[in-house]
């Protein structure tokens, strides 16, 4: 099996982007393959936890704790949450943050590298 | 000892979204990977601009009197002093009228030995070929 990293930069409200790569990663963990997920940009809006699930806006919390409890390692951009006031009380349980050279360090044994640029 | 080599390839014009400060600072963050890695081994990122994305590297830029930001001209400058290796499309900067004295090409105030290459497409497509991984921004 493989790996793949996702590093994703759109925001969770206001574009489907994260959506998909939240279920590319889901299907992804499903046929075996380990997945590294960075956020950076308006994409830590990710991270936040205890976000409020409207049918009219995205929300992940739920399926993204389903998937990181089968092995998904999500990681924030520490630079991009600290910026946006998304800080380490009000992060999601298990979410990762890190500076960019995470995201550098994971390409490196990846066997994909998936890189979705944000707005 | 291994290397990923990795090519940001920047499309869109600064100071509408944040995404070519972003693919700078990914790039520039190539300096402290090893934190995270085998001994020998790196991760080299290579940078291209190309189509409106050549826009970003236009000299003189006042982002810090106008919007209280670093400009992207200053980061490119920091990639420069990093060791980055940064092309421009010569093809795109002529189609804006634009050539190597309208951009940012070297920043020896800070010291950095290598300047930014202004080259043809065509080894912008052999950058490309050669990395390991593509980042679009």
């Amino acid at each position: 099996m493989g790996k793949l990293t996702i590093g994703c930069f759109s925001s969770l409200v206001g574009s489907m982007t994260l959506d998909w790569a939240v279920k590319l990663s889901g299907a992804a963990i499903e046929k075996g393959h380990k997945v590294d997920l960075w956020v950076s940009g308006n994409a830590t809006m990710l991270s936040i936890q205890d976000q409020r699930a409207f049918k009219d806006y995205s929300s992940l919390e739920k399926p993204l704790k389903e998937l990181m409890a089968k092995g998904l390692n999500v990681t924030a951009c520490e630079a991009c949450a600290e910026a946006r006031g998304y800080n380490k009380d009000n992060t999601m349980e298990g979410f990762k943050r890190f500076s960019m050279d995470w995201y550098l360090a994971s390409t490196f044994n990846a066997d994909r590298v998936l890189h979705i640029g944000g707005e | 000892m291994a290397t990923t080599k990795l090519g940001f390839i920047i499309q869109r014009p600064g100071y509408k979204s944040e995404n070519q400060k972003l693919a700078l600072t990914h790039a520039i963050a190539s300096q402290s990977v090893e934190i995270y890695l085998d001994d020998d081994d790196e991760v080299i990122c290579d940078v291209a601009f190309t189509g409106d994305g050549v826009l970003n590297c236009i000299k003189d830029q006042k982002a810090l009197e106008n919007y209280d930001l670093s400009s992207t001209e200053s980061h490119i400058k920091m990639g420069l002093l990093c060791d980055l290796n940064i092309l421009v499309c010569k093809e795109d900067l002529e189609k804006f009228g634009l050539s190597k004295s309208d951009i940012v090409i070297d920043a020896e105030e800070f010291g950095a030995d290598v300047e930014v290459k202004v080259v043809p497409f065509e080894e912008i497509n052999k950058m490309m070929d050669d990395v390991n991984h593509l980042l679009f921004f």
